[in-house]
């Protein structure tokens, strides 16, 4: 390793989202090392579930797939993927972390993603990717989707970089019960090892970007709206898979219960968001633009269906986002509804929206086949864990605190480490990818002041 | 386990019944109901004008007498309106010390909210047990459909008052599985009955009430059970206009929970004020051979 005044000219980005992913390509393609950290075991994030992206509708996979290539194969990007940091300690240009990948109990090395052992695999289990939605059998079109998902050995998605898979202990029958092991019997490089344990790999970095990111706040914590009770109630991120080519309709608009295309189709705002009294009075930012997205893209693919959109107010600040709003209520025909909803229940096969419209003051009644909850965005787990093992600050809703709001939104109150990508705050797409560059700024300018050449590759 | 009851004035007067059965039926299951030596009115709402000290004067003296009888520091109601304004009161005492003075200083008591409010199905569903009522139960309530309704008094606010999910409220279900009875799942549980509408728009809380009714008989409730007496009456009584404005409505019997509580329990169950209801409840009980008491007509309240 070439160190500069003992700087260490290596970064650790923790998160490997559309942020994490934009910093790692902008440092390693300026020749500097980059330790690219997630949970997950494969890199990309939430956009890689997303279908399409607004104000352009582009489709988000084939946008961001040559990006997720582009990481995994960078010579400078090393991945850990399917791992957490445990331990940092040292200051800036010299900080010492220790990461520990979770056992996949497949030696990636070996492992030449043929994909037999998911095809073979006796255990099908719910989809986290596709938020776990249970479709009618009949429309689980194996061939069309279920490409390496859907299975007790599995890859997080089709088009999942690396595609390598891992066991969910929790759900493989050997784990659970002592037999089967059919994996590792057709597995044709002998791949599978079901005593592989976690492992910790030391790294020195000269500086951090944190790109954590968000979730979304669970259903089961939104009673009024049916508390994740009824099947066609459905949060935003399971819409994105059902409206995507790659969910688990193949992009045909079906409703979870009983596989029915839905005809009402409802969007609720500010589920949580918004909410004083729920903890979280901040607005999430990009729900305005994504359910007027979802509706539009409903209505491509349901002609004679009707969307709704109970709303607070529509906030879409952003470069040609109030002319997308326009469009889906001119164009598609989207009804937009000023009002909260008070109560969402099933009644035969039907789930009913009971709300308000403020705009005439009367009380409205959607009898829906479908409806689409928005959320609040909250920071993804483990950003608490990180901050503390960082001595850094978190605001009273979890989101990472910025030095200065205004000048130095960036940076940490600890110099080295940097922030990028909704661990901030609810943003979307293109503001993130705008913090994922801006943050590999700081850090290039960083190492450009401390001199000499790249660390090199060990 | 002796705690002190408070009745309430609904409990004292048009819910005897209700009283009867609740103290008759806890005791059954060793919950010994003391009710507290000297009561007042609980106040009746909880004061929506937080610097009005005189509105929680008279909750705050019943919870004093609850402290000063002793019992294990628990009192109970059964009413829930009474539980929603004296749980309340306590929470209030306890986190606003400047009012707490005062309100002690109008009472002349040293009060600062150490006694435990609990409601009487809390109290059963945590102190004694729905599986030590199981175990009690001499006449099963074998296959009576019944739909739990909870209203709001018990559930909001949450934080203040709730000890079951405000949402998705499961208790009296619980205790009416335990009892016997197969509990239907329906999504009114704690809808609005209507509650005082009833006096100044009657229409209003017909419709309110038909709502909550005629969804508890889609999901194939044969009757509805409830812990409120605001919310019994509401739903018994507008059936009585909800038969004139929708035909073809068949009306179903409201019970309170500790009356087929006594039932199962095999207790004597006359004096549980069946002739109070609008909707008589005895035939569907005597179909189901849950009722061999005295014919309707002979039975008073």
């Amino acid at each position: 390793m070439t160190e500069s005044n003992g700087h260490s000219k290596r970064v650790m980005i923790v998160g490997a989202g559309i942020a994490g992913m934009q910093a790692a390509l902008d440092i390693a393609g300026s020749g500097y090392q980059v330790v690219l950290v997630d949970r997950l075991p494969s890199i990309g994030g939430h956009m890689h579930q997303l279908s399409e992206t607004f104000p352009t509708l582009d489709c988000a996979q084939c946008i961001m797939t040559p990006r997720t290539v582009d990481v995994g194969r960078h010579p400078n990007i090393q991945l850990h993927v399917y791992s957490e940091v445990e331990e940092i300690n040292g200051e800036m240009g010299d900080f010492r972390v220790r990461i520990r990948r979770k056992a996949a109990y497949v030696n990636w090395e070996l492992c030449t993603a043929c994909g037999a052992c998911t095809e073979k695999c006796p255990q099908a289990i719910p989809v986290a990717f596709d938020r776990h939605l249970e479709m009618p059998r009949q429309l689980r079109t194996g061939k069309v989707r279920h490409d390496g998902t859907g299975k007790a050995i599995y890859t997080l998605s089709p088009q999942a970089v690396p595609k390598k898979p891992v066991i969910d202990v929790e759900h493989c029958t050997y784990f659970q019960k002592g037999k089967c092991r059919l994996c590792e019997k057709v597995c044709p490089v002998g791949a599978i090892d079901f005593e592989q344990g976690p492992s910790v790999s030391e790294e020195q970095v000269g500086a951090i970007i944190l790109a954590t990111g968000y979730e979304l706040y669970p259903l089961e914590k939104l009673g009024e709206y049916g508390g994740g009770r009824v099947p066609d109630v459905i949060d935003a991120l399971a819409m994105e898979r059902l409206l995507s080519a790659s969910g688990p309709t193949a992009g045909v608009m079906r409703r979870p219960s009983d596989g029915r295309e839905p005809k009402e189709v409802v969007w609720i705002q500010c589920a949580g968001s918004r909410d004083p009294e729920m903890g979280m009075p901040y607005c999430s930012k990009i729900c305005c633009m994504y359910s007027a997205k979802q509706a539009m893209l409903y209505k491509h693919k349901v002609h004679g269906g009707q969307a709704y959109v109970f709303y607070i107010d529509i906030r879409s600040a952003g470069k040609r986002y109030e002319e997308f709003i326009q469009r889906s209520m001119e164009e598609d025909e989207v009804l937009y509804v000023r009002g909260k909803v008070s109560k969402v229940f099933r009644e035969g096969d039907k789930v009913m929206v009971w709300g308000v419209d403020t705009l005439t003051g009367l009380p409205v009644e959607v009898a829906a086949d479908l409806v689409v909850i928005s959320p609040a965005m909250i920071a993804s787990e483990g950003t608490r864990q990180l901050a503390t093992m960082l001595g850094l600050e978190l605001d009273p809703h979890g989101w990472w605190v910025e030095q200065e709001g205004n000048l130095a939104p960036l940076e940490t109150g600890r110099p080295g480490i940097y922030l990028a990508g909704a661990g901030i705050g609810p943003k979307d797409i293109p503001e993130a990818v705008s913090q994922g560059s801006g943050a590999a700024g700081k850090v290039l300018s960083l190492f450009s002041r401390w001199g000499g050449p790249p660390d090199s590759v060990e | 386990m002796k705690v002190s009851y408070f009745p309430g004035c609904t409990l004292n007067t048009t819910g005897k019944g209700f009283d009867r059965a609740v103290r008759a039926s806890t005791a059954a299951v060793g919950l010994d109901l003391v009710e507290l030596a000297e009561w007042n009115c609980c106040g009746a709402t909880f004061p929506l004008i937080v610097d009005n000290m005189l509105e929680l004067a008279a909750p705050a003296h019943v919870l004093v007498a609850a402290r000063d009888e002793g019992q294990a520091g628990i009192v109970t109601t059964a009413c829930t309106t009474c539980y929603n304004v004296l749980r309340r009161t306590n929470v209030f005492v306890r986190e606003h010390e400047d009012e707490r003075e005062r309100i002690n200083d109008f009472i002349e008591a040293e009060y600062e909210g150490e006694v435990q409010v609990k409601d009487i199905v809390h109290l059963l569903r945590d102190d004694i047990g729905f599986d030590a009522v199981r175990e009690r139960v001499a006449k099963p309530l074998e296959g009576l459909k019944v739909a739990c309704y909870y209203g709001c008094m018990v559930l909001r606010p949450p934080d203040e008052v709730a000890y079951d999910d405000p949402d998705h409220p499961q208790s009296l279900d619980d205790l009416m599985s335990a009892l016997g009875a197969a509990p239907i799942d329906f999504p009114h549980k704690n809808e609005c009955c209507g509650a005082y509408l009833a006096v100044t728009d009657p229409e209003i809380t017909r419709e309110m009430v038909y709502v909550i009714l005629r969804s508890a008989q889609a999901a194939g409730a044969e009757a509805l059970v409830t812990n409120c007496p605001l919310c019994q009456f509401n739903l018994d009584q507008q059936q009585v206009r909800i038969r004139s404005a929708h035909a073809g409505y068949q009306a179903m019997p409201v019970f309170y929970f500790s009356q087929l509580m006594g039932l199962a329990l095999g207790l004597d169950a006359t004096e549980y004020g069946w002739s109070r209801h609008y909707v008589d409840a005895r035939p569907l009980l005597r179909e189901r051979g849950l009722w061999d008491g005295l014919p309707p007509s002979e039975n008073g309240a």
